[in-house]
C-alpha cells in the first residue's frame, strides 16, 4: 500500500473548505484514527458571529479531539484544531497558534489564505495542505504558497465537490499534487500515518 | 506584489522605528505583524527599502505608518454575551463597593467598544457614575474615535449584536445618519478621556475598576503579553477586573496568580493579589 511515496517528515496537515465541505471534513475525521500522527489545522468557513456548535458538531464523529485553539496556544500532534468564529488563525515560528482580528480576506474570516499560508512559512516541505469544495477564491493563494515552499499540495477533486469554485481556482495558480475524492484522501493520510509506525 | 518577507527585513523595520520614534515592536506576534508590513507595502507601491527610507527621511509619515500598522477591525458590542455579563454581573459586582469609578479601554481602536460601554451604562443609569480612559497608540484611530461616526454599513453588524446583547432599545437611538455615516450623540463620550499610549512602553498611569483590553494582546508575543499583564495589575484597584478577548488566554503569565477567572467563557479576570 504505497501510492503515494511518502515518509515520516511532515509535521503537519492542513486543510481549507467551504461550501459543500462539511461532509467531507466529517468523513475524513471520522476514519482516522485517533493516534493519528499528525496535528491537523483545519480553516473552514463559518459564520462570523456564532461562536458555538462547529467543534461539537465535528466532534460527533471524530475520533481525534477537535479544539478551537486560544491565542499563543502549543500546536500538539494528535489533536485537530478548527480556526475559531471570528478570526484568522495562524501558526508561528515556535508551533503555537496566534489568532488575529484583521481584517476579512477573501470575504472571509476565520480565512484559508492566512492559515495556509502562515503554514506553509512555518513547516515548509513538510506540510500537507488540502482544499476541499467551496463557492469562493480563498485558499488558492496558500495552497500556492505551500506548492511554493516544498510542501504536498491536494484538492479534493471537482467533479465531486458540491461546489468547485475552490479548488478549481487553486488549480489555477499553482500546481496540485494530487486530486482525489474524499475517500482517497483517507486513503492518502492513512498511508502517511503508516510512516510514522 | 511582494508576497513574503525575511525576518531580516521585519528587523530592520522594528529597530530604524524602535531608533528614530521609540515605539518597540520586536515582540509583536511575527505573522500578523509580517502581514501588515506586507500589506503596507502593498498599499503605498513600496519595497522594503522604500519604506525604510521614507521612515528615515519622512518624519511624519510614521503616524500613517502606525495607522496601518496596527490592527482596527472592531464592532459595537462584540460578543454579546460577554456585554450581558458585564451589564448583569461585572458592573453590579463592582457597584457593591463603588457607587463612582473608572474604566480603561486599552487599545480602544475607533471606539466602538468605548460606545458600547456609555450606551450600555447609560441604559443602567450609570454614565455619570464612571469615568473612562480609552487610549490607543494610533492618534489618526483615535481622531476617528473622537468623532463617534462611522459607515452606515457597518451598522447592520453592531445592530445585531446590540439586539444580541439585548438593549433596552434600538441602536438606532444613539445615532443620526448623516451623508452615509452613523453620528453618534457626543453625549456618549462626555465621560471619556480619549489619550495616546502604547502599551508597550507606556507606563501605567492611573488605577481603575475594569480594564478591557479585548484582541489587542492577541498581536503581541508570550514574552510582551507577560509584561503587559503587569502594567495592567499594576493598573487596577484590588478586586478589580479584567477583561480580554474570549480567545486570548492568560495561563502562561507570571502574574496569573494574582488573578482568578470570573468567567472562563467571556475571559473577565479580578485581581485578587498586589
Amino acid at each position: 500500500m504505497s501510492r503515494y511515496n511518502l515518509n515520516n517528515s511532515y509535521k503537519a496537515i492542513v486543510i481549507g473548505g467551504s461550501a459543500g465541505s462539511f461532509q467531507g471534513i466529517i468523513k475524513i475525521l471520522s476514519q482516522l484514527s485517533a493516534d493519528f500522527p499528525l496535528p491537523i489545522i483545519m480553516a473552514l468557513h463559518r459564520l462570523k458571529h456564532v461562536r458555538h456548535g462547529f467543534v461539537e458538531a465535528l466532534s460527533i464523529k471524530s475520533n481525534i479531539k477537535i479544539s478551537e485553539p486560544e491565542d499563543k496556544e502549543s500546536i500538539r500532534k494528535g489533536m485537530a484544531y478548527l480556526a475559531p468564529a471570528n478570526y484568522h488563525l495562524s501558526v508561528e515560528l515556535g508551533n503555537y497558534f496566534s489568532l488575529s482580528t484583521e481584517e476579512m480576506v477573501n470575504n472571509s474570516r476565520p480565512a484559508i489564505d492566512i492559515t495556509l499560508g502562515s503554514a506553509a512559512y512555518l513547516y515548509r516541505t513538510k506540510l500537507v495542505g488540502i482544499l476541499l469544495s467551496g463557492a469562493n477564491r480563498d485558499g488558492a493563494l496558500g495552497m500556492k504558497q505551500i506548492k511554493d515552499k516544498g510542501g504536498i499540495t491536494i484538492i479534493q477533486d471537482p467533479a465531486e465537490c458540491m461546489i468547485d469554485t475552490m479548488p478549481k481556482a487553486a488549480q489555477s495558480i499553482t500546481t496540485i499534487d494530487h486530486t482525489l475524492g474524499i475517500d482517497s484522501i483517507v486513503a492518502f493520510l492513512k498511508e502517511l500515518q503508516q510512516h510514522y509506525k | 506584489m511582494i508576497t513574503d518577507l525575511d525576518i531580516a527585513d521585519l528587523k530592520k523595520v522594528t529597530e530604524l522605528i524602535l531608533q528614530q520614534h521609540g515605539y518597540d515592536f520586536r515582540d509583536y506576534a511575527l505573522s500578523s505583524f509580517k502581514r501588515r508590513v506586507l500589506r503596507i507595502l502593498e498599499l503605498g507601491g513600496l519595497t522594503i527599502d522604500s519604506l525604510l527610507k521614507k521612515i528615515a527621511d519622512q518624519p511624519g509619515y510614521i503616524n500613517e505608518f502606525l495607522d496601518e500598522l496596527t490592527v482596527n477591525v472592531t464592532e459595537m458590542f462584540r460578543d454579546p454575551g460577554f456585554w450581558r455579563l458585564l451589564r448583569e454581573e461585572i458592573i453590579p459586582g463592582i457597584l457593591l463597593n463603588n457607587k463612582q469609578f473608572k474604566i480603561w479601554h486599552a487599545g480602544c481602536s475607533s471606539g466602538e467598544e468605548v460606545i458600547s460601554m456609555n450606551i450600555m451604562l447609560k441604559e443602567m443609569g450609570l454614565q455619570d457614575n464612571v469615568s473612562i480612559i480609552a487610549t490607543d497608540i494610533d492618534t489618526a484611530i483615535l481622531d476617528k474615535a473622537r468623532a463617534a461616526t462611522y459607515g452606515i454599513k457597518n451598522m447592520e453588524v453592531n445592530e445585531k449584536n446590540y439586539i444580541r446583547f439585548q438593549g433596552k432599545h434600538s441602536l438606532k437611538n444613539y445615532y443620526r445618519e448623516e451623508n452615509g455615516k452613523a453620528v453618534f450623540n457626543s453625549e456618549l463620550l462626555r465621560n471619556v478621556s480619549f489619550r495616546k499610549h502604547d502599551l508597550v512602553v507606556g507606563e501605567a498611569f492611573n488605577k481603575f475598576d475594569l480594564i478591557l483590553c479585548r484582541n489587542v494582546m492577541i498581536y503581541f508575543n508570550q514574552t510582551l503579553q507577560n509584561q503587559v499583564l503587569k502594567k495592567f495589575h499594576g493598573s487596577l484597584f484590588k478586586y478589580g477586573y479584567l477583561a480580554i478577548g474570549t480567545k486570548e488566554s492568560l495561563i502562561w503569565c507570571e502574574y496569573v496568580n494574582r488573578f482568578i477567572v470570573v468567567n472562563q467563557e467571556e475571559k473577565v479576570y479580578k485581581k485578587i493579589k498586589d
